[in-house]
């Protein structure tokens, strides 16, 4: 696969913006692919956790945060609890998606869910997809 | 009586009602009876994981709050959503001076500040420290002798680590109380993979291949059916078969039931056809064929 790298952005603010809200060091990934082989919901990204990682390390943010990985994410905690380096990267993520989210552009409208579905849903689905995708 | 301090959370009073009341039974049976606290409100459910944002563990905060104004050292919670919430919120506001200070003056309002000391018990780790699995045992009336169940852990309750309430990648309480129940428990490989949680939400397809793989799983282990904690789990590997079965032809539905309904089962309760009507599949022809109802 074949991405362009600009030098431009592999050191401007926007990572450093991505490590103080998560509190994670992206250079602490060595791409061992733990995370992404433990990850629940791999098949259905655009990037595997380990790509971003990756990416994050290179200064792409903007093609992170143009990413499907970031909403599809259940925060499940797998790449947390397994990654060897410690590094939390679910809280990464969450970072990804808390940028977006204060710049109101939140992946879900709540008026676009199905009307069947939202007598059957529980409060519990409901507020748990507010609080990670809406703004 | 002792009794101990129960904070439901939303669902519990609505698509969960019947985990509640089995789990009431069941606490009252063993002579630990839960009492629920006043003025509780939703913790938030899932933990906000923004370092620089604190407005986002109120919801959270605010509960343990009220437990510390009404003298309590501790509560209890049913739901593996609330109980991972509201420890991983406490441990960040407590994790330094400044954020216990900064939490506090947000809620202003509030008569008095929060000082950072009440404990968040999930009722499994109650039932396996303090009334032991001799002690159920020792009160069980209908052994689930003919019942081969699969414990769902999911994801909450052994992640992250430090609130696990068994070793994360191979816990196995669950599995000691379907034992002392006198069930075979079967650990199936699915039983600590993410069911898909909000998802259910925005990307139910992905949600019902989710529980395609982790019925299918326990099935292909061996299980009559399966257990679990979460009021969330219980809707995406319950009510979301309907979804798989659009998607799967020859998907075999199996019922889910919460723990605390076998649990009461085992002691001796009868089965509430009340609690047949919130289980999307329904439960009662396995529990007729194994003659427990």
């Amino acid at each position: 696969m074949l991405y362009r790298i600009s030098k431009k952005n592999i050191r401007d603010r926007s990572l450093e913006r991505i490590e103080e809200i998560s509190g994670q060091s992206v250079f602490d990934c060595y791409q061992c692919g733990n995370c992404s082989s433990g990850c629940p919901f791999v098949d259905y990204m655009d990037l595997t956790p380990n790509q971003v990682l990756r990416l994050a390390q290179f200064g792409q943010i903007e093609r992170i945060l143009a990413s499907e990985t970031i909403w599809v994410c259940s925060t499940c905690l797998q790449c947390s609890t397994r990654c060897p380096k410690g590094i939390d990267v679910a809280k990464l993520m969450e970072a990804f998606r808390t940028v977006k989210l204060r710049k109101r552009a939140g992946q879900l409208d709540p008026y676009q869910i199905d009307v069947d579905d939202l007598r059957e849903l529980p409060p519990i689905a409901l507020v748990g997809c507010f609080r990670k995708k809406t703004a | 009586m002792t009794n101990l301090a129960y904070y439901p959370g939303c669902t519990l009073k609505t698509n969960a009602s019947h985990f509640e009341d089995s789990a009431l039974q069941v606490m009252e049976i063993l002579g630990l009876p839960l009492r629920e606290m006043e003025k509780w409100v939703c913790c938030g459910t899932v933990f906000s994981m923004a370092s620089d944002d604190l407005m986002l563990q109120m919801g959270a905060i605010r509960n343990l709050l009220r437990a510390q104004e009404q003298q309590l050292s501790e509560i209890v919670t049913l739901c593996s959503m609330c109980y991972n919430t509201l420890q991983q919120a406490n441990k960040f506001v407590i994790s330094d001076p400044e954020s216990l200070d900064k939490v506090n003056d947000l809620m202003y309002k509030e008569k008095v500040r929060y000082h950072g000391d009440i404990k968040i018990h999930h009722l499994l780790t109650i039932l396996r420290e303090r009334i032991t699995f001799a002690g159920i045992a020792r009160q069980i009336t209908k052994p689930l002798r003919s019942l081969k169940v699969g414990a769902y852990y999911g994801c909450l309750l052994v992640r992250p680590r430090e609130f696990a309430i068994d070793v994360f990648e191979a816990p196995s309480i669950i599995e000691d109380l379907l034992q002392t129940l006198g069930a075979e428990a079967i650990e199936f490989p699915y039983r600590l993979e993410c069911c898909g949680a909000y998802q259910t939400v925005t990307h139910k397809e992905v949600t019902a291949l989710r529980t395609f793989e982790i019925i299918n799983s326990a099935r292909r282990s061996g299980c009559d059916t399966i257990v679990t904690s979460c009021p969330l789990c219980a809707f995406n590997l319950d009510n979301r078969q309907n979804e798989t079965g659009l998607r799967k032809p020859g998907f075999e539905k199996m019922p889910v039931f919460y723990f605390t309904e076998l649990m009461a089962l085992a002691l001796g309760r009868p089965w509430d056809p009340n609690w047949s009507k919130m289980h999307y599949v329904n439960p009662e022809p396995l529990l007729q064929e194994r003659q427990l109802l």
